[in-house]
C-alpha cells in the first residue's frame, strides 16, 4: 500500500479497539518473568558462555596477544581474536570495528572473546588474556578539537556539494540591527543509554547458517550488518529478538555481543551466549555525543524574532557523524533571517551515535534555555514569547505547511493546567521553608519520520488472527498496539490477536527508533489487514468496498456472516507493507508539546528536587493512551536525568568514560520522580499515515531539560548553561546563608 | 571472578584463625560490597570464610548505659531498633540514608565499616590505582575527582571513605570490638579505626590480618538533637557529595563529623568546639589545610552550607 494522499475515513477511525487504554498484552509474561529475553532463550542445548576482553587503551596497536594462560584455564573451549577470526567486514551502521586488531580505535573495543563451559570460567579466563599495546596519543578533548573542526552537513548532508551552512535571509545583518539580542553558549555532555537489559546475544550455527537471539531494536538493519561483518550471504542470517529490555537507540545497531557470540560459537562449534557487562555498555557501545552550542537570537521589542542562529559542534571517531543538535531550530520558530551550522571534530573516544531523540534532545536543551533568556530580556512571559513566534509553515521553505501544528494550544493548555499564572517572573522570590521554588516552561518538538513497514496477517480456521512482523517491542507497547490495530481492522478484540514480533523470518518493519515505530509499524499492519479484508470479503462472496468488520461478524448491506466462516475452508494469509509517496515532502510532519516543571532548590545546600511536571503533547492520534503516557513519563524522567545528573565524565589523559557503572553514572530513581502528568490533545493527522498517528516516545523528552533549567533559574536566579545542572555549578550564586 | 574456596565459620576465633593463616582469605558477611568487587576482580580472595552463622546478631544494653551492636546486625535492623531510634537518631538517619532497602537488609554493621572507596579508578582494573595495586600510581590525581577527598588524602591516593553509617558512629564515639585467632579481644575507638592513606592507601583500616569485628559499642546517649544531612545529586541511592552528622545540644554546643570529604569520617574536636560561633568557624578549622582538586573544591563551601542548615534546624 502506498500512502500518497491525505487519508479519508477508514476503519481505524471507529476507535473501538485502537485508541483505547488497553493493558499490555505481554504484561503478564513480563511481570511473571516468563518473557524470554535474548540471554534467556530456552531449548538450546550445550550452550557455552563467551566473555569479551576489551582494550585497555583508547588508541594504539596490538603488538602481541598471549592466550596461553587463558587457554589452559579451567573450562575454556575457545578463544577468538582478530588473528583467528578470518576477514571481517563492517556494518553500515558501525563506525569502529567490532573486533579490534591490530589497530585499536577506542577504549574497551573488543580484542578477544573467551568461550568456556560456564560464565564464571569464561570471565576468569578472560582476565588471563595478556594483550600488549603500542599506545599512541589520542584526541579526547572536544573543546580543544572543535577549534579546528570542519563544518559538516547543511541541508545536503555530509559529502554533498550543498553549502555547509544553512541560511535564509541575512542573519548577520538582521542580528546586528536587532534591538534585543542574545548570544549565549551551551554545553551538553556525553550520555549513556543506561537501559536495564544489557546488550546480549546467543549465537548458534547450523552448517553455514547463523541464528542469533539478540536484544536489538532494528532487525532488518542488523541482519544486513551481521551479514556484512561476517561476510555471509544475507539469507544465511536469522535474527530473533522478541523482547528487548530497553534500548533508547543503543540497540539500533549490531554490537560486539552479537559478533563475538557468532565468532565464539563458530570456534567452539557450540551455541555461545555473550552479554556485555555494564562498563562495556558505556565504553564498548555507542553513546549520545557531547555538544558545544552557540545560539544567537535577535528580536524586535514586541518580541518578534528577526534573526535566529544555532551552531553546534560535536565529535566522533573518524568517519563518524555529528550530533544534529540544530535540527529543531530550522522548524520550531518563525524568523526571517536564519542560520544553522554544525562542526564535527575527530575524537578517539568510543563511538557516538543515536540516543533517544538524537539531535533534538540536546538541541532543545540549549534552544529552550535561550528562549527563556530572550523572553526575560524582552520582559515577556516565556509562554507568550513562544506563542508570538509560532509558525504554521516551514520557516526555511514557507510554501510547505505543517500537516498539523498545535504548539500554541499545548502551551496554553499547559499554562492553564499547571497554574503558570502564579509564577513570579522575577527569580528567587518564592520560598517554601528551606526551599526556593521556581517554575519553568519549554516547548517540545520532534519530527515524525515515515518509513516503509511490512506485516503478514493470518486468519486461522479457528478464527485466530496472527500478526507476523519483525517489528520490535523495546518496552514501548508494540505488541499491544499491533494487536489493537488488527483487532480494529478485523472486528475482533485485541485479546483475540496473536502478535509475533522480532524475527527476521517475518516481513521487515520500520523497527523501533526515532519515535517512528508505533505509527509506521501499525500502518504496515493496517495495510496487511486491508488485504486480508479483501480476501475475507471474496471468500464470503461480499463486495469488499462496503464491508464492515465488527464483533466477529462481517457485514455488507443487510448480509452478514461470521468472520470464522471465511477461514473455514483454510487459513487466509495476507502480506503487505506501507510505503510513502511525496506527502512528507509537501507537508512538514512534526510533533509538538509543552513541558512545565516546578523545581525546589534547598537554599542552604543547593540540592535541587523536581516538585511536579506536566507535559501536553500533540502528536496525532494516540494509539493507546496508557502506553503513550508511559512513554512520555519515561521520557520526562530521562529529561530530568539529562538536566540534573547524567554525564559521562571524560578522562582526557586515558581517553575513556570514567564513570562506567550505574553507581557512578546516576539516572533518576523513584525518589526523584515527582508528580508527573501527561495530557494528549485530541488529534488525528490525515497526512501522516492511515493510522493518522505520529511518534510520541521521544517528544516527551525534548525540551524537558530546558524546562528544568528554566525552573531552576526562576527558583534561584542562577542561570546555568552547562549540563548537567549539578549544585556545584550554582552554589556560589545562591543567597548567602552563613 | 577468580575461583575461590568457601567455608562457613561457627566460632569467631576460629574464623579469625583461618583468615589469619591463609594469605588471600577474607571474611564475608552480607557481601554487598565484596561480591561486586570480586566480579570485576578488584578483590580476588582465594578463600572466603562466611561469618553469617556467628552469634553476633543482637543489640544488647551495656552496663554503661549504651548499646552493644553485634557485627552481623543488618543495617535495616539497626536503623529500626527502638533504642537506636530514640537515643541515637543520628545513627538511624545516617543508616537509612545509605544504599537501598534491599542492600540495607543484607548489609551488616561490621561490613558497613569496611566498605571500600567508590573512586572510579579503583573500580577499573585497566587504570593505575595505588589502593588496588600498590605502586601503580593514582589515576584520580589529575583525573576525574568530583567525588573524591578534599582533605586527608596523600600524593598516593585521594579516595574517600564512601559510607554514611560510620560518620554517625564517629560522632557518637563508638568503639569497634574485635577478636583475633588467638581469641584476644581488642577495642578500637572509631576515631582510630580508619586510616589516612599516607604511603599505604591499600590499607583502609587498622585491622590486622584475620582480625574480626565482633561488635560496635555505643557509649551512653548524648541527648541533644540529632541530624544527618546528606547532600547528593539524586534523592536516593547515591553516595554523599558531602554529609554532616551532628548532635547539637540546647546551648548550641555539640558534635559534628563530615562524610564524603576524606579517607575517613572527618571529625576535628577543635573545630566542633567552635559550633556556638557558627558553621563557618567550624568548617574553617575542620578543613584547615584542605587540598581540593578543581573538580571537588565545591565541597568546602558545600560543607559549610550543609552545617548552616543543620544549625538552623537545631534552632528551629
Amino acid at each position: 500500500m502506498k500512502f500518497e494522499t491525505a487519508e479519508g475515513t477508514n476503519p481505524i477511525d471507529r476507535m473501538k479497539v485502537i485508541g483505547r487504554a488497553h493493558d499490555r498484552v505481554d504484561g503478564p509474561l513480563k511481570t511473571s518473568g516468563l518473557a524470554p529475553y535474548a540471554y534467556e532463550q530456552k531449548g538450546l542445548e550445550n550452550v557455552a558462555y563467551g566473555y569479551i576482553v576489551g582494550s585497555s587503551v583508547a588508541k594504539g596497536r596490538i603488538t602481541r596477544i598471549d592466550t596461553a594462560a587463558a587457554k589452559a584455564a579451567p573450562g575454556v573451549i575457545a578463544i577468538v581474536t582478530a588473528a583467528d577470526a578470518g576477514k571481517l567486514g563492517k556494518g553500515k551502521n558501525n563506525t569502529a570495528k567490532l573486533l579490534a586488531g591490530p589497530e585499536v580505535e577506542h577504549y574497551h573495543q573488543a580484542v578477544a572473546v573467551v568461550v568456556a563451559e560456564t560464565f564464571e570460567q569464561a570471565r576468569a579466563a578472560a582476565s588471563l588474556v595478556r594483550v600488549d599495546y603500542a599506545r599512541v596519543k589520542g584526541r579526547f578533548d572536544l573543546a580543544e578539537e572543535l577549534k579546528t573542526a570542519p563544518l559538516v552537513g547543511g541541508s545536503g548532508g555530509p559529502n554533498s556539494s550543498a553549502p555547509p551552512i544553512d541560511r535564509v535571509g541575512k542573519f548577520e545583518e538582521a542580528f546586528a540591527a536587532a534591538p534585543v539580542k542574545l548570544d549565549a553558549a551551551y554545553h551538553t555532555p556525553d550520555h549513556t543509554h543506561a537501559m536495564m537489559e544489557p546488550h546480549a546475544s546467543i549465537a548458534a550455527w547450523k552448517g553455514d547458517e547463523l541464528t542469533l537471539w539478540t536484544s536489538n531494536q532494528m532487525i532488518a538493519w542488523s541482519k544486513r550488518d551481521i551479514a556484512l561483518t561476517l561476510n555471509m550471504p544475507l539469507e544465511k542470517v536469522r535474527l530473533i529478538s522478541p523482547y528487548v529490555g530497553g534500548g533508547f537507540g543503543g540497540k539500533l545497531f549490531v554490537r560486539a555481543d552479537a559478533i563475538m557470540a557468532a565468532l565464539g560459537a563458530k570456534a567452539a562449534k557450540r551455541p555461545v551466549k555473550v552479554a556485555l557487562p555494564r562498563p562495556f555498555i558505556t565504553n564498548n557501545t555507542t553513546h549520545r555525543p557531547a555538544t558545544h552550542q552557540r545560539i544567537r537570537l535577535g528580536a524586535n521589542t514586541d518580541g518578534t524574532i528577526t534573526a535566529i542562529a544555532h551552531e553546534s559542534g560535536s565529535g566522533d571517531l573518524p568517519d563518524g557523524g555529528p550530533e544534529t543538535a540544530v535540527q529543531q531550530t530550522k522548524l520550531l520558530y518563525a524568523g526571517a533571517n536564519r542560520m544553522t551550522a554544525m562542526r564535527l571534530a575527530v575524537l578517539d573516544l568510543p563511538e557516538g551515535n543515536a540516543m533517544r531523540a538524537p539531535g533534538e534532545a540536546p538541541g532543545m536543551m540549549a534552544l529552550e534555555i535561550a528562549m527563556d533568556e530572550m523572553a526575560e530580556k524582552l520582559g515577556m512571559d516565556p509562554v507568550e514569547f513562544r506563542i508570538r513566534n509560532d509558525t504554521q509553515v516551514d520557516p526555511e521553505k514557507p510554501q510547505r505547511q505543517f500537516s498539523q501544528r498545535q504548539l500554541v494550544r499545548c502551551l496554553q493548555e499547559g499554562a492553564t493546567r499547571f497554574g503558570w499564572s502564579k509564577r513570579n517572573a522575577k527569580p528567587a522570590q518564592v520560598r517554601d521553608g528551606q526551599w526556593l521554588v521556581g517554575m519553568g516552561v519549554a516547548a517540545a518538538f520532534r519530527n515524525h519520520i515515515s518509513t516503509k513497514s511490512a506485516a503478514r496477517v493470518r486468519l486461522g480456521r479457528d478464527e485466530t488472527v496472527t500478526i507476523e512482523t519483525d517489528m520490535t517491542d523495546i518496552g514501548t507497547g508494540s505488541y499491544t498496539i499491533i494487536a489493537q490495530t488488527a483487532g480494529e481492522m478485523l472486528g475482533v478484540p485485541a485479546e483475540a490477536v496473536v502478535v509475533k514480533l522480532g524475527d527476521s523470518a517475518f516481513p521487515a518493519s520500520a523497527g523501533s527508533g526515532g519515535q517512528w515505530g508505533a505509527a509506521n509499524a501499525t500502518a504496515g499492519v493496517y495495510a496487511a489487514c486491508v488485504k486480508l479484508r479483501e480476501q475475507v470479503a471474496q471468500r464470503l462472496g461480499f463486495n469488499s468496498a462496503d464491508v464492515v468488520f465488527d464483533a466477529g461478524q462481517v457485514t455488507s448491506g443487510n448480509r452478514s456472516a461470521a468472520l470464522r466462516e471465511a477461514a473455514a475452508a483454510g487459513e487466509l494469509v495476507a502480506e503487505d507493507h506501507i510505503e510513502f509517496g511525496k506527502l512528507g515532502e509537501e507537508w512538514q510532519l512534526s510533533t509538538f508539546g509543552a513541558h512545565f516543571v516546578e523545581v525546589g532548590v534547598n537554599a542552604y545546600t543547593g540540592v535541587s528536587r523536581i516538585r511536579r511536571m506536566l507535559a501536553v503533547c500533540a502528536a496525532g492520534r494516540i494509539l493507546n493512551p496508557k502506553a503513550a503516557r508511559s512513554q512520555v513519563i519515561g521520557a520526562m524522567t530521562m529529561g530530568v536525568g539529562s538536566a540534573l545528573m547524567e554525564e559521562l565524565a571524560v578522562d582526557k589523559r586515558f581517553g575513556f568514560f570514567v564513570n562506567h557503572d550505574l553507581a557512578s553514572y546516576e539516572v533518576p530513581v523513584h525518589a526523584d520522580i515527582p508528580h508527573q502528568e501527561v495530557v494528549f490533545l485530541d488529534e488525528a493527522d490525515d497526512k501522516a499515515n492511515p493510522m493518522k498517528a505520529k511518534g510520541v516516545g521521544e517528544l516527551g523528552m525534548c525540551g524537558v531539560g530546558a524546562a528544568v533549567a528554566n525552573a531552576l533559574y526562576n527558583a534561584t536566579g542562577a542561570r546555568v548553561r552547562d549540563y548537567p545542572i549539578t549544585l556545584d555549578k550554582y552554589l556560589d550564586k545562591l543567597p548567602d546563608v552563613a | 571472578m577468580k575461583a575461590f574456596t568457601y567455608e562457613r565459620a561457627s566460632d569467631p576465633a576460629a574464623a579469625a584463625r583461618i583468615v589469619a593463616a591463609k594469605p588471600g582469605a577474607k571474611f564475608i558477611a552480607g557481601g554487598t560490597n565484596l561480591l561486586d568487587l570480586m566480579k570485576i576482580e578488584v578483590e580476588t580472595p582465594v578463600h572466603l570464610v562466611d561469618v553469617q552463622d556467628l552469634d553476633l546478631q543482637r543489640i544488647e544494653n551495656t552496663d554503661g548505659g549504651g548499646l552493644r551492636i553485634g557485627a552481623l546486625v543488618s543495617n535495616t535492623q539497626l536503623a529500626a531498633d527502638e533504642r537506636v531510634r530514640r537515643d541515637y537518631g543520628v545513627l538511624t538517619r545516617a543508616t537509612v540514608a545509605g544504599a537501598s532497602g534491599q542492600l540495607r537488609n543484607k548489609a551488616s554493621t561490621a561490613g558497613n565499616l569496611l566498605q571500600r572507596t567508590r573512586c572510579p579508578y579503583f573500580y577499573d582494573t585497566n587504570m593505575p590505582c595505588n589502593k588496588r595495586k600498590p605502586g601503580t600510581g593514582c589515576g584520580a590525581i589529575g583525573g576525574y575527582s568530583r567525588q573524591l577527598a578534599v582533605i586527608g588524602g596523600s600524593d598516593k591516593c585521594i579516595a574517600t571513605f564512601p559510607g554514611d553509617m560510620p560518620v554517625a558512629l564517629r560522632v557518637l564515639d563508638a568503639v569497634v570490638e574485635t577478636i583475633n585467632g588467638q581469641g584476644q579481644r581488642r577495642s578500637i575507638p572509631i576515631a582510630d579505626f580508619h586510616r589516612l592513606w599516607g604511603d599505604r592507601p591499600e590499607q583502609d583500616t587498622v585491622l590486622k590480618p584475620g582480625e574480626l569485628i565482633t561488635h560496635v559499642v555505643l557509649p551512653r546517649p548524648l541527648g541533644g538533637k540529632h541530624f544527618y544531612e546528606k547532600v547528593r545529586d539524586r534523592a536516593s541511592y547515591a553516595f554523599a557529595l558531602v554529609s554532616v552528622a551532628a548532635v547539637i545540644q540546647p546551648d548550641g554546643t555539640g558534635r559534628v563529623a563530615f562524610g564524603g570529604v576524606a579517607p575517613k569520617p572527618w571529625r576535628v574536636p577543635e573545630a566542633e568546639a567552635l559550633l556556638p560561633r557558627g558553621a563557618a568557624a567550624v568548617t574553617a578549622r575542620a578543613f584547615q589545610g584542605a587540598t581540593p582538586t578543581s573538580d571537588n573544591a565545591f565541597k568546602l563551601p558545600l560543607a559549610t552550607r550543609a552545617l548552616v542548615s543543620v544549625i538552623a534546624q537545631a534552632k528551629a
